[in-house]
Protein backbone atom coordinates (compact mmCIF):
# COMPACT_ATOMS: atom_id res chain seq x y z
CA UNK A 1 0.00 0.00 0.00
CA UNK A 2 1.62 3.25 -0.92
CA UNK A 3 2.23 6.20 1.52
CA UNK A 4 -0.21 8.54 -0.42
CA UNK A 5 -3.22 6.25 -0.71
CA UNK A 6 -2.78 5.95 3.61
CA UNK A 7 -2.02 9.52 3.92
CA UNK A 8 -5.37 9.77 1.85
CA UNK A 9 -7.43 7.73 4.07
CA UNK A 10 -6.13 9.77 6.93
CA UNK A 11 -6.60 12.73 6.15
CA UNK A 12 -10.66 11.67 4.88
CA UNK A 13 -11.53 10.18 8.00
CA UNK A 14 -10.04 13.33 10.18
CA UNK A 15 -12.08 16.15 7.85
CA UNK A 16 -15.17 13.67 8.65
CA UNK A 17 -14.12 13.91 12.36
CA UNK A 18 -14.08 17.73 11.74
CA UNK A 19 -17.26 18.04 9.56
CA UNK A 20 -18.91 16.35 12.56
CA UNK A 21 -17.20 19.26 14.24
CA UNK A 22 -18.81 21.87 12.28
CA UNK A 23 -22.21 19.39 12.63
CA UNK A 24 -22.62 20.09 15.89
CA UNK A 25 -22.21 23.73 15.79
CA UNK A 26 -24.81 23.48 13.02
CA UNK A 27 -27.65 21.29 15.08
CA UNK A 28 -29.60 22.80 17.34
CA UNK A 29 -31.65 20.42 19.02
CA UNK A 30 -30.55 18.06 21.84
CA UNK A 31 -31.03 14.80 19.95
CA UNK A 32 -29.76 15.73 16.56
CA UNK A 33 -26.50 17.13 18.03
CA UNK A 34 -25.95 13.75 20.64
CA UNK A 35 -26.61 11.82 17.38
CA UNK A 36 -23.60 13.99 15.94
CA UNK A 37 -21.68 13.31 18.84
CA UNK A 38 -21.66 10.06 18.57
CA UNK A 39 -21.36 9.72 14.63
CA UNK A 40 -17.95 12.00 15.65
CA UNK A 41 -16.61 9.55 17.73
CA UNK A 42 -17.60 6.72 15.41
CA UNK A 43 -15.01 9.10 13.11
CA UNK A 44 -12.48 9.11 16.06
CA UNK A 45 -12.68 5.09 16.12
CA UNK A 46 -11.85 4.54 12.42
CA UNK A 47 -9.69 6.93 12.84
CA UNK A 48 -7.33 5.42 15.64
CA UNK A 49 -7.97 2.05 14.23
CA UNK A 50 -6.62 3.21 10.66
CA UNK A 51 -3.57 4.75 12.43
CA UNK A 52 -3.10 1.51 14.26
CA UNK A 53 -2.85 -0.18 10.85
CA UNK A 54 -0.44 2.57 9.12
CA UNK A 55 2.15 2.50 11.92
CA UNK A 56 1.70 -1.56 12.96
CA UNK A 57 0.55 0.31 16.30
CA UNK A 58 -1.57 -2.91 17.91
CA UNK A 59 -2.22 -0.79 20.58
CA UNK A 60 -3.84 1.98 18.76
CA UNK A 61 -6.88 -0.73 18.29
CA UNK A 62 -7.40 -0.62 21.81
CA UNK A 63 -7.68 2.63 21.74
CA UNK A 64 -10.13 2.18 18.78
CA UNK A 65 -12.44 -0.09 21.02
CA UNK A 66 -12.26 2.36 23.62
CA UNK A 67 -13.00 5.26 21.41
CA UNK A 68 -16.09 3.12 20.48
CA UNK A 69 -17.58 1.54 23.25
CA UNK A 70 -17.19 4.83 25.47
CA UNK A 71 -17.83 7.59 23.15
CA UNK A 72 -19.35 6.34 20.39
CA UNK A 73 -21.87 3.93 22.50
CA UNK A 74 -21.83 4.83 26.21
CA UNK A 75 -21.68 8.61 26.66
CA UNK A 76 -24.63 9.20 23.77
CA UNK A 77 -26.50 6.74 25.56
CA UNK A 78 -25.98 8.62 28.88
CA UNK A 79 -27.19 11.73 27.37
CA UNK A 80 -30.12 10.37 25.91
CA UNK A 81 -30.99 9.22 29.17
CA UNK A 82 -30.31 12.14 30.72
CA UNK A 83 -32.07 14.21 28.76
CA UNK A 84 -35.44 12.20 28.90
CA UNK A 85 -35.14 12.41 32.11
CA UNK A 86 -34.76 15.66 32.30
CA UNK A 87 -37.36 16.36 29.81
CA UNK A 88 -35.46 19.40 27.88
CA UNK A 89 -35.67 17.54 24.23
CA UNK A 90 -36.33 21.14 23.07
CA UNK A 91 -34.72 23.51 20.90
CA UNK A 92 -31.25 24.44 21.81
CA UNK A 93 -30.74 28.32 22.84
CA UNK A 94 -27.40 29.48 20.81
CA UNK A 95 -25.88 32.55 22.65
CA UNK A 96 -24.75 33.21 18.89
CA UNK A 97 -26.68 32.91 15.92
CA UNK A 98 -25.58 29.71 14.11
CA UNK A 99 -24.60 31.71 10.73
CA UNK A 100 -22.08 33.96 13.16
CA UNK A 101 -20.86 30.76 14.83
CA UNK A 102 -19.88 28.67 11.65
CA UNK A 103 -18.17 31.68 10.57
CA UNK A 104 -15.99 31.54 13.86
CA UNK A 105 -15.39 27.78 13.07
CA UNK A 106 -14.16 28.36 10.00
CA UNK A 107 -12.10 31.14 11.30
CA UNK A 108 -11.02 28.78 13.72
CA UNK A 109 -10.05 25.89 11.24
CA UNK A 110 -7.75 28.53 9.12
CA UNK A 111 -6.19 29.81 12.10
CA UNK A 112 -5.50 26.10 13.63
CA UNK A 113 -3.96 25.15 10.01
CA UNK A 114 -1.69 28.37 10.03
CA UNK A 115 -0.73 27.77 13.17
CA UNK A 116 0.24 24.05 13.04
CA UNK A 117 1.69 23.95 9.45
CA UNK A 118 4.74 26.01 9.90
CA UNK A 119 5.56 25.09 13.55
CA UNK A 120 5.65 21.30 12.65
CA UNK A 121 7.76 21.44 9.35
CA UNK A 122 9.97 18.29 10.33
CA UNK A 123 7.35 16.34 11.59
CA UNK A 124 5.81 13.92 8.40
CA UNK A 125 3.27 14.78 6.45
CA UNK A 126 0.48 12.54 7.68
CA UNK A 127 0.98 13.98 11.40
CA UNK A 128 0.89 16.94 10.39
CA UNK A 129 -2.12 16.60 8.69
CA UNK A 130 -3.41 14.77 11.43
CA UNK A 131 -2.60 17.31 14.10
CA UNK A 132 -3.86 20.65 11.89
CA UNK A 133 -7.52 18.60 11.62
CA UNK A 134 -7.40 17.84 15.22
CA UNK A 135 -6.56 21.51 16.67
CA UNK A 136 -9.48 22.28 14.42
CA UNK A 137 -11.28 19.91 16.27
CA UNK A 138 -10.54 21.27 19.39
CA UNK A 139 -11.00 24.35 18.79
CA UNK A 140 -14.20 23.82 17.15
CA UNK A 141 -15.40 21.76 20.47
CA UNK A 142 -14.10 25.10 22.61
CA UNK A 143 -16.41 26.99 20.15
CA UNK A 144 -19.50 25.01 21.26
CA UNK A 145 -18.74 25.34 25.04
CA UNK A 146 -18.85 28.72 24.91
CA UNK A 147 -21.44 29.88 22.36
CA UNK A 148 -24.37 27.42 24.05
CA UNK A 149 -26.24 28.40 26.85
CA UNK A 150 -26.98 24.78 27.72
CA UNK A 151 -25.37 22.98 29.81
CA UNK A 152 -26.23 19.56 28.31
CA UNK A 153 -24.70 20.65 24.80
CA UNK A 154 -21.81 22.71 26.69
CA UNK A 155 -20.80 19.39 28.09
CA UNK A 156 -21.07 17.06 24.32
CA UNK A 157 -18.79 20.51 23.32
CA UNK A 158 -16.27 19.41 26.16
CA UNK A 159 -16.55 15.56 24.70
CA UNK A 160 -16.03 16.73 21.00
CA UNK A 161 -13.02 18.87 22.29
CA UNK A 162 -11.76 15.68 24.16
CA UNK A 163 -12.42 13.77 20.56
CA UNK A 164 -9.89 16.18 18.88
CA UNK A 165 -7.09 15.56 21.37
CA UNK A 166 -7.24 11.75 21.12
CA UNK A 167 -7.20 12.54 17.52
CA UNK A 168 -3.94 13.99 17.90
CA UNK A 169 -2.70 11.52 19.94
CA UNK A 170 -3.22 8.94 18.21
CA UNK A 171 -1.35 10.47 15.01
CA UNK A 172 1.63 11.25 17.38
CA UNK A 173 3.83 8.29 17.52
CA UNK A 174 4.34 6.65 20.75
CA UNK A 175 1.70 7.59 22.66
CA UNK A 176 1.59 4.89 25.78
CA UNK A 177 -1.16 3.10 26.12
CA UNK A 178 -1.59 3.84 29.97
CA UNK A 179 -1.83 7.38 28.91
CA UNK A 180 -4.85 6.46 26.66
CA UNK A 181 -6.68 4.26 28.95
CA UNK A 182 -6.45 7.23 31.88
CA UNK A 183 -7.97 9.84 29.68
CA UNK A 184 -10.77 7.55 28.80
CA UNK A 185 -11.69 6.58 31.93
CA UNK A 186 -11.38 10.24 32.91
CA UNK A 187 -13.89 11.09 30.41
CA UNK A 188 -16.78 8.70 32.05
CA UNK A 189 -15.80 9.87 35.76
CA UNK A 190 -16.41 13.64 34.35
CA UNK A 191 -19.91 12.50 32.69
CA UNK A 192 -21.21 10.50 36.02
CA UNK A 193 -19.88 14.24 37.43
CA UNK A 194 -21.71 16.13 34.81
CA UNK A 195 -25.40 13.67 35.04
CA UNK A 196 -25.23 14.38 39.17
CA UNK A 197 -24.26 18.56 37.70
CA UNK A 198 -27.08 18.29 35.72
CA UNK A 199 -29.74 17.12 38.25
CA UNK A 200 -28.26 19.76 40.82
CA UNK A 201 -28.92 22.69 38.36
CA UNK A 202 -31.91 21.57 37.27
CA UNK A 203 -33.33 21.02 40.87
CA UNK A 204 -31.85 24.61 41.93
CA UNK A 205 -33.18 26.58 38.91
CA UNK A 206 -35.95 24.53 36.73
CA UNK A 207 -33.56 24.83 33.58
CA UNK A 208 -31.01 23.58 32.08
CA UNK A 209 -30.03 26.73 31.08
CA UNK A 210 -26.23 28.18 32.01
CA UNK A 211 -26.97 31.87 31.97
CA UNK A 212 -29.21 31.47 35.53
CA UNK A 213 -25.88 30.51 36.85
CA UNK A 214 -24.24 33.74 36.23
CA UNK A 215 -26.77 36.28 38.64
CA UNK A 216 -26.59 33.34 41.38
CA UNK A 217 -24.73 34.98 44.15
CA UNK A 218 -25.45 31.83 46.38
CA UNK A 219 -28.02 33.32 48.43
CA UNK A 220 -31.43 30.47 49.56
CA UNK A 221 -34.15 31.25 48.32
CA UNK B 1 -18.65 16.26 -38.07
CA UNK B 2 -19.49 13.45 -35.06
CA UNK B 3 -19.05 16.36 -31.93
CA UNK B 4 -22.19 18.21 -34.02
CA UNK B 5 -24.15 14.93 -33.94
CA UNK B 6 -23.64 14.05 -30.02
CA UNK B 7 -24.02 18.02 -29.35
CA UNK B 8 -27.65 17.75 -30.82
CA UNK B 9 -28.41 14.63 -29.27
CA UNK B 10 -27.35 15.95 -25.90
CA UNK B 11 -29.89 18.94 -26.97
CA UNK B 12 -32.47 16.75 -27.45
CA UNK B 13 -31.67 14.33 -24.53
CA UNK B 14 -31.81 16.48 -21.60
CA UNK B 15 -35.69 17.72 -22.64
CA UNK B 16 -36.16 14.33 -23.43
CA UNK B 17 -35.07 12.81 -20.28
CA UNK B 18 -36.24 15.84 -18.11
CA UNK B 19 -40.02 14.83 -17.35
CA UNK B 20 -38.97 11.36 -16.95
CA UNK B 21 -36.57 11.66 -14.00
CA UNK B 22 -38.97 14.23 -12.56
CA UNK B 23 -42.11 11.32 -12.54
CA UNK B 24 -39.63 8.91 -11.63
CA UNK B 25 -38.85 10.62 -8.48
CA UNK B 26 -41.98 11.55 -7.41
CA UNK B 27 -43.29 8.14 -8.07
CA UNK B 28 -40.50 6.43 -5.65
CA UNK B 29 -41.19 9.39 -3.56
CA UNK B 30 -44.96 8.00 -3.31
CA UNK B 31 -44.06 4.62 -2.80
CA UNK B 32 -42.10 5.73 0.05
CA UNK B 33 -45.20 7.54 1.62
CA UNK B 34 -47.22 4.53 0.81
CA UNK B 35 -49.51 5.90 -1.87
CA UNK B 36 -49.76 4.32 -5.17
CA UNK B 37 -48.27 7.13 -6.83
CA UNK B 38 -48.53 8.26 -10.92
CA UNK B 39 -46.55 6.25 -13.28
CA UNK B 40 -43.32 7.66 -14.12
CA UNK B 41 -44.14 8.49 -17.40
CA UNK B 42 -46.58 10.89 -16.04
CA UNK B 43 -45.16 14.13 -16.62
CA UNK B 44 -45.08 13.76 -20.29
CA UNK B 45 -49.34 13.41 -20.40
CA UNK B 46 -49.42 16.57 -17.85
CA UNK B 47 -46.98 18.35 -20.12
CA UNK B 48 -48.89 17.56 -23.18
CA UNK B 49 -52.58 18.42 -21.54
CA UNK B 50 -51.29 21.99 -20.36
CA UNK B 51 -49.98 22.82 -24.36
CA UNK B 52 -53.62 21.89 -25.58
CA UNK B 53 -55.05 23.85 -23.04
CA UNK B 54 -55.88 27.79 -23.59
CA UNK B 55 -53.40 29.86 -22.02
CA UNK B 56 -55.34 32.40 -19.31
CA UNK B 57 -53.09 35.54 -19.45
CA UNK B 58 -54.51 38.43 -16.28
CA UNK B 59 -55.43 41.66 -17.40
CA UNK B 60 -52.71 43.26 -15.64
CA UNK B 61 -50.13 41.20 -17.13
CA UNK B 62 -47.35 43.12 -19.57
CA UNK B 63 -44.81 41.26 -21.83
CA UNK B 64 -42.59 40.49 -19.37
CA UNK B 65 -45.09 37.67 -18.12
CA UNK B 66 -46.04 36.14 -21.11
CA UNK B 67 -42.21 36.61 -22.26
CA UNK B 68 -40.87 34.99 -19.17
CA UNK B 69 -41.57 31.26 -19.41
CA UNK B 70 -39.89 30.94 -22.58
CA UNK B 71 -36.55 32.97 -21.65
CA UNK B 72 -37.17 31.00 -18.65
CA UNK B 73 -37.06 27.64 -20.18
CA UNK B 74 -34.30 28.54 -22.90
CA UNK B 75 -31.69 29.81 -20.32
CA UNK B 76 -32.07 26.39 -18.53
CA UNK B 77 -32.02 24.45 -21.98
CA UNK B 78 -29.57 25.98 -23.30
CA UNK B 79 -27.39 25.69 -20.00
CA UNK B 80 -28.21 21.87 -19.38
CA UNK B 81 -26.69 21.80 -23.17
CA UNK B 82 -23.20 22.74 -22.16
CA UNK B 83 -23.00 19.86 -18.79
CA UNK B 84 -21.13 16.73 -20.55
CA UNK B 85 -23.79 14.02 -19.83
CA UNK B 86 -22.85 10.92 -21.67
CA UNK B 87 -19.42 12.38 -24.03
CA UNK B 88 -17.68 15.50 -23.37
CA UNK B 89 -17.03 15.45 -27.33
CA UNK B 90 -19.56 18.48 -28.54
CA UNK B 91 -19.22 21.30 -30.15
CA UNK B 92 -20.59 23.52 -27.43
CA UNK B 93 -17.86 21.97 -25.14
CA UNK B 94 -15.32 24.43 -25.17
CA UNK B 95 -17.27 27.25 -24.71
CA UNK B 96 -19.51 25.56 -21.64
CA UNK B 97 -17.78 26.81 -18.11
CA UNK B 98 -19.47 26.84 -14.68
CA UNK B 99 -19.50 30.06 -14.53
CA UNK B 100 -21.43 30.66 -17.32
CA UNK B 101 -23.60 28.41 -16.28
CA UNK B 102 -24.04 29.78 -13.28
CA UNK B 103 -24.93 33.08 -15.16
CA UNK B 104 -27.68 31.03 -17.67
CA UNK B 105 -29.49 29.74 -14.63
CA UNK B 106 -29.57 33.23 -12.93
CA UNK B 107 -30.96 34.75 -15.92
CA UNK B 108 -33.73 32.04 -15.92
CA UNK B 109 -34.27 32.86 -12.35
CA UNK B 110 -34.62 36.85 -12.72
CA UNK B 111 -37.27 36.17 -15.37
CA UNK B 112 -39.19 34.03 -13.27
CA UNK B 113 -38.94 36.34 -10.45
CA UNK B 114 -40.10 39.14 -13.00
CA UNK B 115 -43.01 37.58 -13.86
CA UNK B 116 -43.88 37.00 -10.38
CA UNK B 117 -44.01 40.42 -9.59
CA UNK B 118 -45.32 41.33 -12.87
CA UNK B 119 -49.19 40.62 -12.22
CA UNK B 120 -49.20 42.43 -9.05
CA UNK B 121 -50.04 39.33 -6.92
CA UNK B 122 -49.18 39.04 -3.05
CA UNK B 123 -48.06 35.50 -3.77
CA UNK B 124 -46.21 36.03 -6.64
CA UNK B 125 -44.28 39.55 -4.95
CA UNK B 126 -43.86 37.05 -1.97
CA UNK B 127 -42.31 33.79 -3.85
CA UNK B 128 -39.97 36.05 -6.02
CA UNK B 129 -38.56 37.63 -2.87
CA UNK B 130 -37.78 34.55 -1.21
CA UNK B 131 -36.86 33.09 -4.57
CA UNK B 132 -33.86 35.64 -4.27
CA UNK B 133 -33.47 35.47 -0.96
CA UNK B 134 -32.02 31.97 -1.53
CA UNK B 135 -30.59 32.82 -4.86
CA UNK B 136 -28.17 35.73 -3.01
CA UNK B 137 -27.27 32.65 -0.87
CA UNK B 138 -26.91 29.96 -2.95
CA UNK B 139 -25.11 31.48 -5.90
CA UNK B 140 -21.72 32.47 -4.15
CA UNK B 141 -21.67 28.95 -2.65
CA UNK B 142 -21.90 27.69 -5.71
CA UNK B 143 -19.01 29.91 -6.99
CA UNK B 144 -16.90 28.72 -4.52
CA UNK B 145 -17.70 25.31 -5.53
CA UNK B 146 -16.59 26.57 -8.97
CA UNK B 147 -13.23 28.00 -7.80
CA UNK B 148 -12.59 24.99 -5.58
CA UNK B 149 -12.94 22.87 -8.47
CA UNK B 150 -11.00 24.50 -10.85
CA UNK B 151 -8.13 25.18 -7.86
CA UNK B 152 -7.71 20.88 -8.21
CA UNK B 153 -8.13 20.56 -11.76
CA UNK B 154 -6.77 24.01 -13.41
CA UNK B 155 -10.18 24.91 -15.27
CA UNK B 156 -13.66 25.76 -15.28
CA UNK B 157 -14.65 24.02 -18.28
CA UNK B 158 -16.70 21.00 -16.75
CA UNK B 159 -15.73 18.81 -20.32
CA UNK B 160 -11.70 19.36 -18.67
CA UNK B 161 -12.87 18.74 -15.37
CA UNK B 162 -14.10 15.61 -16.48
CA UNK B 163 -10.66 14.83 -18.23
CA UNK B 164 -8.39 15.75 -15.43
CA UNK B 165 -10.68 13.36 -13.12
CA UNK B 166 -10.49 10.86 -15.76
CA UNK B 167 -6.68 10.85 -16.05
CA UNK B 168 -6.24 9.38 -12.73
CA UNK B 169 -4.00 12.68 -11.50
CA UNK B 170 -6.39 12.91 -8.18
CA UNK B 171 -6.74 10.69 -5.42
CA UNK B 172 -9.16 11.29 -2.65
CA UNK B 173 -9.14 14.29 -2.21
CA UNK B 174 -11.42 15.95 0.85
CA UNK B 175 -11.90 18.84 -1.06
CA UNK B 176 -13.75 17.18 -3.31
CA UNK B 177 -15.78 15.40 -1.21
CA UNK B 178 -16.32 19.12 0.71
CA UNK B 179 -17.49 20.20 -2.67
CA UNK B 180 -19.71 17.71 -3.55
CA UNK B 181 -21.62 18.17 -0.27
CA UNK B 182 -21.91 21.79 -0.89
CA UNK B 183 -23.15 21.30 -4.17
CA UNK B 184 -25.83 19.35 -3.10
CA UNK B 185 -27.16 21.65 -0.86
CA UNK B 186 -26.82 23.97 -3.57
CA UNK B 187 -28.79 21.50 -6.17
CA UNK B 188 -31.10 21.16 -3.14
CA UNK B 189 -31.91 24.78 -2.72
CA UNK B 190 -31.90 25.76 -6.75
CA UNK B 191 -34.10 22.74 -7.55
CA UNK B 192 -36.76 23.91 -4.82
CA UNK B 193 -36.70 20.54 -3.10
CA UNK B 194 -37.11 19.82 0.64
CA UNK B 195 -35.99 20.66 3.12
CA UNK B 196 -35.95 24.74 1.34
CA UNK B 197 -38.79 24.23 -0.93
CA UNK B 198 -41.54 21.76 -1.34
CA UNK B 199 -42.06 20.93 -4.98
CA UNK B 200 -45.91 19.35 -4.34
CA UNK B 201 -47.07 21.89 -1.87
CA UNK B 202 -49.96 23.82 -2.69
CA UNK B 203 -50.10 25.94 0.80
CA UNK B 204 -49.40 29.30 -0.27
CA UNK B 205 -47.51 30.40 2.83
CA UNK B 206 -45.03 27.44 2.56
CA UNK B 207 -44.22 28.28 -1.63
CA UNK B 208 -40.93 29.64 -3.00
CA UNK B 209 -41.33 28.21 -6.57
CA UNK B 210 -45.20 27.02 -7.00
CA UNK B 211 -46.29 31.30 -5.59
CA UNK B 212 -44.28 32.79 -8.28
CA UNK B 213 -46.23 30.59 -11.16
CA UNK B 214 -49.15 30.90 -9.27
CA UNK B 215 -51.26 32.76 -11.89
CA UNK B 216 -49.62 30.84 -15.21
CA UNK B 217 -51.74 28.37 -17.13
CA UNK B 218 -51.48 26.64 -20.15
CA UNK B 219 -48.67 26.56 -22.57
CA UNK B 220 -46.97 29.52 -20.50
CA UNK B 221 -47.75 27.13 -17.29
CA UNK B 222 -46.27 23.65 -19.79
CA UNK B 223 -42.70 26.29 -19.94
CA UNK B 224 -42.37 26.90 -16.46
CA UNK B 225 -42.96 23.07 -15.79
CA UNK B 226 -40.51 22.01 -18.35
CA UNK B 227 -38.03 24.60 -17.46
CA UNK B 228 -38.18 23.24 -13.50
CA UNK B 229 -37.92 19.49 -14.91
CA UNK B 230 -35.31 20.27 -16.78
CA UNK B 231 -33.56 21.98 -14.36
CA UNK B 232 -33.53 19.03 -11.98
CA UNK B 233 -31.92 17.12 -14.73
CA UNK B 234 -29.07 19.16 -15.12
CA UNK B 235 -28.39 19.60 -11.13
CA UNK B 236 -28.13 15.63 -11.19
CA UNK B 237 -26.40 15.87 -14.55
CA UNK B 238 -23.78 18.29 -13.06
CA UNK B 239 -23.22 16.48 -10.20
CA UNK B 240 -22.46 13.32 -11.94
CA UNK B 241 -20.20 14.50 -14.53
CA UNK B 242 -17.92 16.60 -11.76
CA UNK B 243 -17.87 14.09 -8.89
CA UNK B 244 -18.56 10.82 -10.93
CA UNK B 245 -17.16 11.09 -14.37
CA UNK B 246 -16.87 7.23 -14.89
CA UNK B 247 -18.32 6.01 -18.03
CA UNK B 248 -18.27 9.54 -19.86
CA UNK B 249 -17.03 9.19 -23.13
CA UNK B 250 -14.24 11.18 -24.44
CA UNK B 251 -13.01 12.66 -27.61
CA UNK B 252 -12.11 9.86 -29.98
CA UNK B 253 -14.19 7.45 -28.09
CA UNK B 254 -16.60 6.64 -30.66
CA UNK B 255 -20.16 5.67 -31.44
CA UNK B 256 -19.57 2.89 -28.97
CA UNK B 257 -18.21 5.08 -26.20
CA UNK B 258 -20.54 7.27 -26.59
CA UNK B 259 -23.94 4.59 -26.46
CA UNK B 260 -21.80 3.23 -23.34
CA UNK B 261 -21.85 6.81 -21.77
CA UNK B 262 -25.69 6.87 -22.29
CA UNK B 263 -26.08 3.98 -20.60
CA UNK B 264 -23.85 5.03 -17.72
CA UNK B 265 -25.60 8.30 -17.56
CA UNK B 266 -29.12 6.73 -17.47
CA UNK B 267 -27.97 4.91 -14.42
CA UNK B 268 -26.23 8.00 -12.81
CA UNK B 269 -29.39 9.52 -12.48
CA UNK B 270 -31.69 6.27 -12.08
CA UNK B 271 -29.07 6.64 -8.53
CA UNK B 272 -29.59 10.22 -7.97
CA UNK B 273 -32.59 10.28 -8.47
CA UNK B 274 -33.82 7.22 -6.09
CA UNK B 275 -31.03 9.29 -3.93
CA UNK B 276 -33.15 12.19 -4.01
CA UNK B 277 -36.49 10.91 -3.50
CA UNK B 278 -35.41 9.25 -0.25
CA UNK B 279 -33.88 12.14 0.74
CA UNK B 280 -37.08 14.47 0.38
CA UNK B 281 -38.66 11.82 2.13
CA UNK B 282 -36.95 11.46 5.34
CA UNK B 283 -36.39 14.95 6.54
CA UNK B 284 -38.77 17.59 7.45
CA UNK B 285 -39.47 21.22 5.74
CA UNK B 286 -37.22 24.16 7.26
CA UNK B 287 -38.74 27.62 8.27
CA UNK B 288 -37.74 29.93 5.66
CA UNK B 289 -36.01 31.72 8.40
CA UNK B 290 -32.90 28.88 8.64
CA UNK B 291 -32.01 29.22 4.63
CA UNK B 292 -29.27 31.64 5.85
CA UNK B 293 -28.00 28.92 7.88
CA UNK B 294 -28.64 26.25 4.87
CA UNK B 295 -26.84 28.07 2.56
CA UNK B 296 -24.21 29.28 4.99
CA UNK B 297 -23.25 25.84 5.88
CA UNK B 298 -23.15 25.58 1.79
CA UNK B 299 -21.19 28.30 1.50
CA UNK B 300 -18.67 27.22 4.03
CA UNK B 301 -18.63 23.86 2.89
CA UNK B 302 -16.76 25.27 -0.17
CA UNK B 303 -14.75 27.77 1.74
CA UNK B 304 -13.43 24.37 3.82
CA UNK B 305 -12.68 22.71 0.20
CA UNK B 306 -10.39 25.57 -0.87
CA UNK B 307 -8.66 25.81 2.48
CA UNK B 308 -8.05 22.09 2.38
CA UNK B 309 -6.62 22.32 -0.94
CA UNK B 310 -4.28 24.58 0.29
CA UNK B 311 -3.16 22.55 3.65
CA UNK B 312 -2.80 19.25 0.77
CA UNK B 313 -0.26 21.96 -1.35
CA UNK B 314 1.62 22.83 1.75
CA UNK B 315 2.19 19.73 3.30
Amino acid sequence: MSQQFSYEIAHLIGATQLMAGFGLLYQRRVFAVLNTFAFQALALAAAAAWQAHVQHAPHLYVTAAIALLFKALAVPFALHWLVEKLGIHRTVETALSIGWTMIVGVALVALSIMLVLPVTAAASALTRESLALAMSVVLLGMLMMITRRNAVTQVVGFMALENGLILAAVSAKGMPLVVEISIAFSVLVAMTVFGIFFFRIRERFDSLDVAYLESYRGDRS
Amino acid sequence: MNAIVWQALQIVLVVALAPLVTGYVRWVKARLQGRYGAAPWQPYRDLYRLLQKEAVVAHSASWIFRAAPYVTFASVWLAACIVPTFTTNMVLAPAADLIALVALLAVGRFWTALAGMDVGTSFGGLGASREMLIASLAEPAMLMITFSLSLVSGTTAPAQIVAFVLSGNVGIEVSLGLALAAMVMVAIAENGRIPIDNPATHLELTMVHEAMVLEYSGRHLAMIEAASMVRLTLYIALIATLFAPWGIAQPGAGAAGAMLGLVVFLAKAFILGTVLAFFETSIAKMRVFRYADFLGGALLLGLLATIFLYVSEAV
